[in-house]
């Protein structure tokens, strides 16, 4: 939990991932056999494995979180903001967060309640219509301490809550922090080429060109994903659910999961009693929706841990599923054999 | 060749699930071809040799067809779904799935407020029988396809996944009947074309052809006040000049158009508005590929009665051997 912590609180939206590279290079010393750093910041590290018939298994894990960016200064010295991957406008007002990497405190101020005219409480406040207060005095100050394309992320420290854990940018550094822990656990009989990716959430750049060089095998996205597990009016899916250990794609927006991996998966879950689900079919997309068109294609699978609030300035899960998904990968890869991937 | 499209249209294989079309194609085109090898992401490649000195050919007809496919199981053991590929909720009602276990579901509705309104897939569900979920034979993650069997009315065929078995069957008749050719060609059976074009172009990147086709359904315009469009069933196989994602390489274009008339098969040009094929994908591989598509005027598309020509088809294979030469 130390490391989640530490990747959790760890400045990085798309394009400015330089400190959860550092936390990550930091946790792998010692570990990784080689560690680099490619063209567009993707941080990879080798664990070698010790097998006769080592396959190379892609690993990848995004570093970079969804945030803001300063794109104008307001004459009182508010910053103008857009935002950084997907974020729902109704999530900004009221929202802490740190301006930069130096982490200057900003608020997105909304006016009070008692001002509000009739109907306004019913409107959503467009993200173009929101100012994150710096405490500038006027436009000059504002634009030398945040100038334009300063990028910000949600002010959220990590906590304990229960049972379970809270912290911003658990998408992806849940993931991160899981891949971290392959890394660092006992060889396995494959050469690991895990990658921490950048800019998964702005078009999944990273883990193309990380498919590309490292010409894997076959690969897997490890992911911290959507739980909407709270009552609903109907009884329909609730994407992953808390507590119900490792979410396995079978298909989203992005690709097809490769049917020997997935049986893998399911097959390794099961005959160690390791608990998982299936996340619900058709629904976002990750890093593997790149890496499965590299080169001739790669055999692709995405296991994430479920989690609550993702894409807020906070969101939640469970310690057991993030143990879990480490079990149920570290397992799975100690099983994978070449006819896995075998298409008959 | 109506046996051949029975055979192909009635085999279940929507994206991602190809496992038992691939292995009926691959029975079929094995015995003629000098190799036969699956790409990693399970598109099947048939390979044969030319006398030399000849180009390398792609051909690509994908094998994967429209579906759906489980999302949730409710307590009722009524399940949820989501389209594999572009499925309409239109199209739904009323119909039955089949899934890869031989499961038959009918897809039902929930009470709609404004029943002259489409449904969205969030108002449907499949009922395959169950009365709850431990008794329910299929989970998340299973896949369905349309449930329709093949049928001949005169000149036209009709099936289920004419798109694209129709360019399946045309490319394993024409590997049947071709005898010589000084090409190297490659008959790609692609993956996951419904999708996200996946299977085409990364075996294209394998290949590294010279020239790339895709052997693909394309819709008419000759229906009751259809959407505008210059190609009919029946008047021959069509040429593309462009679809929605690519303009065809002109000199493959004019292949094409020389072999339909050395061969004396009457062909149509065609311009699609919407939708694209493998062709699409497999002109951006690597350093670019001249690609073109071959066409099979197909009605009703992406619908589980999708009709096509008989005679068509029949001068689609022989504008290929004749290509080939």
């Amino acid at each position: 939990m130390e490391l989640l912590k530490e990747l959790s609180e760890a400045f990085g939206p798309s394009g400015h991932e330089k400190e959860v590279r550092q936390v990550l290079r930091r946790a792998l010393e010692g570990y990784a056999d080689r560690v680099w750093v490619d063209a567009l910041g993707n941080l990879h590290a080798l664990r070698e494995g010790t097998g006769p018939n080592r396959l190379r298994v892609l690993l990848a894990a995004h570093m970079d979180e969804i945030g803001l960016m300063v794109v104008g200064h307001d004459e009182s010295g508010g910053l103008r903001v857009r935002a950084i991957g997907g974020i729902d406008d109704r999530v900004l007002p009221g929202a802490q967060v740190w301006v930069g990497p130096d982490r200057i405190p900003g608020v997105i101020g909304l006016k009070p309640v008692h001002l509000l005219e009739q109907g306004e409480d019913e409107k959503v406040v467009k993200i173009d219509q929101l100012l994150v207060d710096i405490g500038a005095k006027g436009k000059e100050e504002a634009q030398k301490l945040a100038p334009l394309g300063t990028p910000m992320v949600f002010a959220t420290r990590f906590e304990e809550v229960g049972t379970l854990v809270k912290g911003k940018s658990f998408d992806d550094r849940a993931g991160c922090a899981v891949l971290a822990e392959l890394v660092r656990g006992d060889r396995l009989p494959h050469d690991l080429y895990a990658v921490f990716t950048v800019q998964e959430e702005v078009g999944l750049r990273g883990a193309r060109v990380a498919a590309y060089a490292n010409r894997p095998d076959c690969a897997f996205a490890l992911e911290g994903t959507i739980a909407d597990d709270l009552p609903k009016k109907k009884d329909t899916s609730p994407t992953s659910e808390l507590g119900k250990g490792p979410a396995i794609t079978v298909m989203d927006r992005t690709f097809i999961a490769h049917r020997g991996l997935l049986r893998l998966l399911v097959e390794t879950a099961e005959a160690l009693g390791i608990p998982y689900q299936f996340k619900q079919p058709g629904i976002g997309g990750t890093d593997s929706g790149a890496i499965h068109l590299a080169r001739e294609g790669i055999p692709c699978g995405t296991v994430a841990v479920p989690c609550r609030y993702i894409h807020s300035p906070v969101s939640m899960l469970s310690p057991t599923d993030l143990e879990n998904t480490v079990r149920l990968m570290r397992e799975s890869l100690a099983r994978l054999t070449p006819d896995v991937l075998q298409m008959t | 060749m109506d046996e051949l499209i029975r055979q192909l249209t009635e085999t279940y294989g929507p994206s991602g699930f190809e496992g038992t079309i691939r292995s009926v194609l691959r029975d079929l085109v094995a015995p003629l071809a000098d190799e036969v090898r699956v790409t990693p992401l399970g598109s099947l490649v048939a390979v044969r040799r030319g006398t030399g000195g000849g180009r390398r050919i792609m051909l690509a007809a994908h094998m994967d067809e429209i579906g759906v496919m489980v999302t949730y199981v409710d307590e009722k053991g009524f399940l949820r779904f989501t389209p594999i590929g572009g499925v309409s909720p239109l199209t739904c009602l009323g119909a039955r799935v089949r899934f890869e276990n031989g499961t038959l579901g009918v897809i039902g509705s929930e009470k709609r407020e404004d029943p002259s309104k489409v449904p969205t897939f969030e108002q449907l569900y499949i009922d395959v029988g169950a009365t709850g979920r431990d008794d329910c034979p299929v989970r998340v993650g299973d896949a369905a396809v349309f449930e329709r069997p093949f049928a001949v009315q005169g000149r036209r065929r009709v099936a289920k996944a004419m798109d694209d078995r129709i360019g399946c069957a045309v490319l394993v008749e024409t590997l049947r009947r071709l005898e010589r050719t000084p090409y190297e060609v490659h008959f790609v059976f692609s993956v996951q074309e419904e999708t996200t074009l996946s299977g085409a172009r990364t075996a294209a990147y394998g290949i590294e052809p010279d020239m790339a086709i895709a052997v693909d359904v394309t819709g008419t315009g000759d229906t009751p006040e259809s959407r505008p469009m210059a190609v009919e069933l029946g008047k021959g196989p069509a040429v593309k000049v462009q679809d929605a994602g690519m303009i065809a390489h002109p000199a493959v274009r004019e292949w094409l158009v020389r072999a339909a008339e050395a061969a004396g098969v009457p062909y149509q040009m065609e311009v699609l508005e919407r939708g694209t094929t493998d062709a699409a994908a497999m002109q951006l591989v690597r350093a670019g590929v001249p690609s073109g598509c071959l066409s099979i005027p197909c009605r009703y598309i992406h619908t589980p009665s999708e009709m096509v020509d008989g005679e068509d088809v029949e001068g689609a294979v022989r504008l290929l051997l004749h290509a080939l030469l």
